[in-house]
């Protein structure tokens, strides 16, 4: 029993937990991708970033003397999920916006995205420094305990992670709502359809671009806000959240919303599981076999756990590239 | 999607080409003759050198971006691994290595590793024996799971063996010139397989798979203990001309120049060929146009694999170059920044799809990014110094850190200016006469 409890807390939970951030992650990418036509690398900075706001506002929160039910910097994310919004609004003025006016091919995009992704860095790491730091500034986080009968080790969930799926699971509804039943949502989807059509049929486009930006930064906010809180907030983490959240993208289909939180979960899952020690779970039956369990039976060591998603955005591009949802192959 | 014909392509007089090509070397030439008056002729000729390399670099980056538009940020990870094998391959025997069992490992490993790829293509290839769709999927799983795990468990049984028993592999003790080479058909493989994959596909395609295969090279050559001592670094790496190692700073280093610039010339007279030649104008009609290009008949994705190869070489071999050069091989030094992001704002600043314009963009950008350490330095400690003078502020204690980072910022926005306000670089494409 408490090898099973060993599995679900550091096979299943992490799993879910990177999945959930990647998916939140991948949700903005998605759109990015299938309404402005181009990859935005900047999106793992932006989470990033996202988190440093949310740390500001928690710190200006505190020495304000505000108390709540939640962590400050729970409470702070939402003003930050705002001013990412904006900033996200504001750099697509700036740096994309006029490259798109001027009839640039997309992958000049996908430079100009390079470029600030680089900006982002480079500010963040010069006022915000390189060393990790603790989201939780006004108290420790809550630690919950599940006992399964038949196991002295618990099942431990920690406040940050409880958040996380609720606010998951709440943003999934709250998308899906909107994409379904409201008319921006219905815009959204015609242009990510077919761009030509949408607007001859009289839909803004400006509006559409406005609400990709605004869903897209306000959750990658949430995702680095919610990453860092459960983790550390680590300022270097760009590249290796970036590729996961494309892979997940790539996986669940370009376009697809849907298809994005899929993506994200099944790359977290196969990320945890794989280099998960799968020897744990033999242990108890080991009288039973025939063969002595080694000591690590990882499918792939920690160091190479980037190796994951690329092994599965490889073996998707060359097998069904439209993604398992269907999605586009621009 | 139509592609748009790239902006500004306006006519220009052959004559006005010329000459603007003249203003710009020039004013290059000013520079470096500041640099060697400032800086004195030792470092200056190691700047020089570095700049050589990275002009090779840009020139492999401006085949693949500039003639065909193909957006590689992976150019760090095809460095290293070509800067890994010429490692390899020149430097001194591991006497240790060869008198234990690792050498039998090793080749069993390769052969593996050979065997599992034949398994993978015959696999992929069943149906053309009149295997069926599904079972054929089924057929190419159970390969690649069974190729996987025979290779990981080999690989873990002989790098612990080796590391135990020898340390590392050591090198083979070749020519440093064969080492380059080989570094060169490492890269080659290398892009052939990510291109085989991604090329079919739009270039967003190409360039996450290519910022995932930097990273994993990266991750191997880090972890890789047994084959090129991970992170323990090896030195010193073996020079094609006579080392400094008796002092003669000035005098070896320009040998490795001569070395340098040979081999730069060299590749610069073949790319002007082929740039003027049929070939060079197919692949501007691929970039251009591909749907016409495609209906003239031409194979847009063979070409686009050929030519994406073809630019990989020089950056293996400009990476083996440029680790060579430093003498010491350590591979946590590769840094997207310095040897993915540097060469970009290097080729599209000079001018893309032009082969002057990418040396004469390396050769400036690296004399500024040399420059740009201390500047960085110098303004910080200002503001730190006006700043605690005048308010009192208390400078963090890893100002020199954070001042270094503030480069990743400025290499980032000049991409991003470049790319809005001179999208054609200093000296712009050329315009082609027939």
């Amino acid at each position: 029993m408490n090898e099973l409890v060993f599995f679900v807390d550091n096979g299943l939970i992490a799993g879910l937990i990177i999945g959930a951030i990647y998916a939140l992650g991948a949700i903005g990418v998605t759109l990015i991708f299938g309404i402005l036509r181009f990859a935005h690398f900047a999106h793992g900075d932006m989470m990033t970033m996202g988190a440093f706001i949310s740390l500001i506002i928690a710190s200006l929160l505190q020495a304000a003397g505000v108390h709540g039910p939640f962590a400050l910097v729970f409470i702070g994310m939402f003003p930050a999920m705002v001013i990412t919004a904006a900033i996200a609004i504001g750099l697509d003025r700036i740096f994309y916006k006029p490259l798109r006016q001027a009839g640039a091919r997309p992958i000049v995009l996908v430079m100009a995205s390079l470029g600030v992704t680089l900006m982002l860095q480079g500010v963040l790491r010069l006022f915000g420094g390189v060393s990790a730091r603790n989201m939780f500034i006004d108290r420790p986080k809550s630690i919950f305990q599940f006992h399964l009968p038949g196991a002295n080790r618990p099942i431990v969930l920690t406040e940050p992670q409880i958040i996380l799926f609720v606010f998951t699971a709440v943003t999934v509804f709250a998308l899906h709502y909107f994409l379904t039943r409201t008319r921006l949502g219905k815009a959204m989807r015609a242009v990510s359809d077919n761009p030509d059509l949408a607007r001859i049929t009289g839909i803004s486009t400006e509006h559409v671009v406005w609400a990709t930006w605004i869903i897209g930064g306000a959750l990658a906010c949430a995702a680095g806000t919610l990453l860092s809180m459960d983790v550390a907030l680590k300022p270097d983490l760009s590249w290796n959240i970036l590729l996961p959240i494309f892979a997940a993208t790539i996986v669940g289909g370009i376009g697809q919303p849907y298809g994005a939180i899929a993506g994200g979960f099944l790359v977290g899952l196969c990320e945890s599981l794989s280099v998960f020690n799968w020897a744990i779970l033999l242990r108890p039956i080991k009288p039973y076999l025939w063969f002595d369990i080694p000591s690590s039976l990882a499918l792939v060591p920690t160091e190479y756990k980037l190796m994951v998603p690329f092994l599965i955005l490889i073996i998707v591009l060359i097998y069904r590239p439209t993604g398992i949802f269907k999605g586009r192959v621009l | 999607m139509a592609q748009s014909d790239s902006p500004g392509r306006r006519d220009r007089h052959p004559a006005a080409e010329w000459q603007r090509d003249v203003l710009a070397f020039a004013g290059l030439a000013i520079i470096i003759l500041v640099l060697f008056l400032s800086q004195g002729a030792v470092y200056s000729v190691r700047v020089m050198v570095e700049a050589g390399c990275y002009a090779l670099l840009a020139l492999g980056l401006t085949i693949q971006w500039g003639y065909a538009g193909m957006f590689n940020i992976g150019i760090m990870g095809f460095l290293a691994a070509g800067a890994a094998s010429s490692m390899l391959i020149s430097f001194p025997a591991n006497p240790k290595f060869w008198a234990s069992p690792g050498p039998m490992l090793v080749a069993l490993f390769i052969g593996k590793l050979f065997l599992c790829g034949i398994a993978i293509w015959v696999a992929n290839k069943a149906d053309r024996i009149g295997v069926s769709r599904r079972v054929k999927g089924i057929i190419v799983t159970l390969v690649l799971i069974a190729s996987f795990v025979v290779i990981s468990n080999h690989m873990a049984s002989m790098s612990q063996e080796i590391e135990s028993t020898s340390g590392w592999m050591g090198g083979l003790g070749l020519p440093v010139l064969f080492g380059w080479a080989v570094a060169g058909v490492v890269a080659a493989i290398i892009a052939w397989a990510v291109g085989k994959i991604c090329l079919g596909l739009r270039s967003d395609y190409l360039a996450i798979a290519t910022l995932g295969i930097a990273a994993i090279i990266k991750t191997f050559l880090k972890n890789a203990d047994w084959l090129t001592r991970g992170t323990l670094t090896v030195s010193p790496l073996p020079w094609p001309v006579p080392t400094p190692a008796n002092g003669h700073f000035v005098l070896a280093r320009s040998y490795y120049l001569c070395v340098v610039v040979v081999i730069m010339v060299l590749l610069y007279l073949l790319l002007q060929r082929a740039y003027y030649a049929p070939w060079g104008r197919m692949m501007r009609a691929i970039r251009d146009n591909e749907d016409a290009a495609e209906a003239m008949g031409k194979d847009v994705t063979k070409r686009r694999l050929q030519i994406f190869v073809l630019g990989c070489i020089p950056m293996g071999v400009g990476g083996a170059m440029l680790i060579h050069f430093a003498q010491i091989y350590d591979p946590s030094a590769f840094v997207d920044l310095n040897y993915t992001f540097l060469i970009w704002v290097m080729v599209i600043l000079g001018g893309a799809g032009n082969n002057r314009g990418a040396i004469l963009g390396a050769i400036f950008v690296y004399i500024i990014w040399t420059a740009s350490a201390p500047i960085a330095l110098w303004l910080f400690h200002l503001v730190a110094y006006y700043g605690h003078e005048w308010v009192g502020w208390q400078p963090p204690s890893d100002l020199d850190s954070r001042a270094l980072e503030m480069r990743v910022f400025v290499v980032g926005l000049a991409i991003t200016l470049v790319l809005r306000y001179a999208p054609q670089g200093v000296l712009p494409e050329p315009r082609a006469r027939h």
